[in-house]
């Protein structure tokens, strides 16, 4: 069932992503581009995104466990540290000069283009080095 | 104009949803770079929801390409840029913790500061990178 749940809602995100223009790697470049014409209309995505989720978040944080699952699984407040800025740094840059993220990279899969493939080949590469990497950083630190 | 802007208030609210959805029944932050990567690394634990949550995202992605193919035009930039970019991401999401998705809307709903933060950090550097290649006539 929550295989189901989570099926449903990647579609309907994938559909919000369509939509919003997200899909467009040019659209998104012309969003992050500031020397031609600059387009800010994507800001409004996060702007929706925003605004539907927090709204959600305030009612469902008082239910004890979701409709589905054992337990809500949320991320505990935590400092600001160099792996997070240096990790969306990196980020920003390869979102940039692309105009894709991992969302709207997955979802153009099959749209026909061979960017798409490549990105997302490229992504998976290194978040499989990325997660050998920390495992040998683990065993170190354990010496 | 006007309705570009309709559009992605439009879309992002979808997202939303949907990120809503998976958070009400599953429990879950709808974070895809963390979905993928947890997928790739683990793949004996808990891994059934965030595969079917990719599927998701690629069904969704080809009935929206059906329905609307100049949605998912291709970029400008030669193939090897969109590879190394690809690289740049998967390394990038994963050590800081997130993407527009998890960090750019999920996070900052929640008002973490965590989140607030990265998602600055990679739009300025976002900013910096496009606005640099077109420069540079990339």
């Amino acid at each position: 069932m929550q295989s189901l749940s989570s099926l449903i809602a990647g579609f309907i995100f994938a559909l919000g992503l369509g939509i919003s223009g997200m899909t467009n790697p040019m659209k998104v470049k012309a969003f992050l581009d500031l020397s031609g014409n600059w387009d800010p209309s994507l800001i409004f995505v996060m702007v929706g995104g925003i605004a539907v989720y927090s709204t959600g978040y305030f009612f469902l944080r008082r239910k004890e466990k979701p409709f589905l699952g054992p337990q809500f699984i949320i991320p505990k407040p935590s400092a600001i540290d160099r792996r997070l800025l240096l990790g969306s740094g990196v980020f920003g840059i390869g979102w940039g000069i692309s105009g894709f993220c991992p969302g709207p990279a997955l979802s153009s899969l099959g749209a026909g283009s061979l960017h798409a493939p490549v990105f997302v080949s490229a992504m998976l590469i290194a978040m499989i080095a990325f997660a050998k990497l920390e495992g040998l950083r683990a065993s170190k630190s354990f010496r | 104009m006007e309705s570009e802007w309709m559009k992605a208030l439009g879309g992002g609210a979808i997202i939303g949803v949907a990120s809503l959805i998976l958070l009400a029944f599953n429990g879950r932050i709808f974070g895809v770079s963390g979905i993928v990567g947890i997928a790739l690394s683990k793949p004996k634990g808990e891994t059934s929801w965030r595969v079917s949550a990719i599927l998701g995202l690629l069904l969704g992605g080809l009935v929206m390409s059906a329905i609307a193919p100049e949605a998912f035009q291709a970029p400008n930039n030669p193939l090897w840029l969109s590879a190394i970019a690809g690289l740049l991401v998967g390394y990038g999401t994963r050590l800081g913790n997130g993407c527009t998705s998890g960090h750019g809307i999920c996070g900052i709903s929640r008002l973490s500061v965590r989140s607030i933060a990265a998602t600055v950090t990679f739009l300025l550097f976002g900013f910096l990178a496009a606005t640099l290649s077109a420069l540079l006539g990339s």
